[in-house]
């Protein structure tokens, strides 16, 4: 066996297994890079963009770039840092984000996100989609306005609780996260509180129904620590402030 | 030699004078502002036109055409001009409307209101006319400075303040940036 494999990250060695992606690697060694649609228990799926890094001074999605030895890698600069914030200002004007009057600010990774980055406004021309929420299931309600299409609960459900129960409709700005039932409602589904589904939602938009605004202001998950100390909300276990209901 | 003190206007667009009420919240550190800035047209004076002033803080969204009117005077009689508060960045509550149109809105409010007695939508010309949707501050005027929060604290507002008036950039610590 020769020396580890490395590459550097913002200047940092970082080792890594074969068939690692940049993403996988920085997470073992503890390096956090900003990001939405990963989540180290799913196959990358590479749509949110927010991991972008420079690879040998290539723009390139940290999540999806296999790890090479060798390679000069950037994350924390401030062009990069630029183009983080313009991808959440775009999610959030495309949504419906009213963070007061959301039951998950405060545990929000969209959120702790877009602080990390430095967002100080939204910025653009806001769409203000007009989409349902549906609260028709007895556990779960679903609130269409804040989703980002990360694919994170239809990889969920299709691949882990084996019920397919998301899907995403549609192409380009008219994609939308939709129910796989007729009726198009969560009520009709076998969708349960305690699907891997209903854990992985980085925002607002699947919510456990009967219980809210539980955690005081100033305790919240990432209310004093940024999410680079704190790590993803869906990673973590309910007694640290996380979803997971096991 | 005394400094001349900059002049400050304030407005509560489509707020609820929250971010003023933070403002408030100042408490001592207020008598340390006033030493520095002298208030021009705002809710907590009684001036009612607006003069050449250095700093406008606008607090709350566009949701009618005095809003507009407001905002553009604003823009157009001081120097910088500070979004203050969730609604002026993005419409914020008030915006939650925009998922209606704005006639079901006056319907559902006006008309079919529980124990209304006459039922009739306001239509005096002194109200002033509301728009199809609320509109964050910056879709009309150019904006020099973000200051989000519902309401941001009087921390963030004071840490704010006082970077601003002592010419240093603004760089606001982790904790006082948050967007509830
Ligand atoms: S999902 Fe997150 S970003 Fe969106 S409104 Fe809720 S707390 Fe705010
Ligand atoms: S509901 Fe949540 S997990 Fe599912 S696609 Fe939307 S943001 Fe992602």
């Amino acid at each position: 066996m020769s020396a580890e494999q490395c590459f550097t990250l913002d200047g940092r060695r970082v080792p890594f297994q074969d068939g690692q992606t940049l993403m996988a690697a920085a997470l073992d060694a503890g390096v956090y890079i900003p990001h939405l649609c990963f989540n180290p228990e799913f196959a990358p799926h590479g749509s949110c963009r927010v991991c972008l890094v420079q690879v040998n001074g290539r723009v390139q999605a940290a999540c999806t770039t296999p790890a090479a030895a060798g390679l000069t890698v950037q994350s924390e600069i401030e062009e990069l840092r630029e183009m983080r914030r313009g991808i959440l200002q775009m999610l959030f004007v495309e949504g419906n984000h009213v963070c007061p009057a959301c039951e998950k600010s405060g545990a929000c990774q969209l959120q702790a996100v877009a602080y990390y980055v430095g967002m100080q406004t939204p910025h653009y021309k806001h769409f203000y989609p007009r989409r349902p929420v549906d609260a028709s299931h007895p556990e779960a309600v679903i609130d269409f306005n804040r989703c980002i299409l990360c694919e994170l609960c239809v990889r969920a459900s299709r691949d882990v609780d084996g019920k397919n129960v998301f899907a995403v409709q549609g192409r380009g700005i008219q994609a939308r996260l939709v129910v796989n039932t007729p009726s198009g409602q969560l009520g009709a589904t076998p969708f349960s509180i305690h699907d891997k589904a209903a854990q992985v939602c980085p925002t607002g938009t699947i919510l456990t129904k009967h219980r809210g605004y539980e955690t005081p202001i100033g305790q919240r998950l990432y209310d004093r620590k940024p999410i680079s100390v704190v790590g993803d909300v869906a990673q973590l276990p309910e007694s640290r402030g996380g979803r997971r209901h096991d | 030699m005394i400094e001349p003190r900059l002049k400050v206007a304030t407005c509560s667009l489509a707020g609820c004078f929250g971010c003023h009420m933070s403002l408030l919240d100042l408490d001592e550190r207020l008598f340390d502002l006033a030493e520095r800035v002298e208030l021009d047209r705002s809710p907590l004076t009684d001036i009612k036109e607006l003069g050449e002033c250095d700093i406008g803080l606008i607090e709350g969204g566009v949701c009618n055409a005095e809003n507009v009117h407001v905002l553009m005077e604003f823009r157009a009689r001081c120097k910088v001009l500070i979004a203050i508060g969730a609604c002026a960045l993005n419409g914020g509550i008030p915006a939650m409307r925009n998922q209606f149109a704005l006639k079901d809105c006056l319907e559902e409010s006006y008309l079919r209101g529980v124990g209304l007695v006459n039922p009739q939508i306001p239509n005096d010309p002194e109200i002033p006319l509301l728009l199809a949707q609320v509109h964050p501050v910056h879709e009309v005027v150019k904006i020099d400075y973000f200051l989000p929060g519902c309401p941001p604290s009087a921390d963030t507002i004071w840490t704010f303040v006082s970077q601003l008036l002592s010419g240093q950039p603004v760089a606001l610590s982790y904790t006082q940036i948050h967007y509830d």
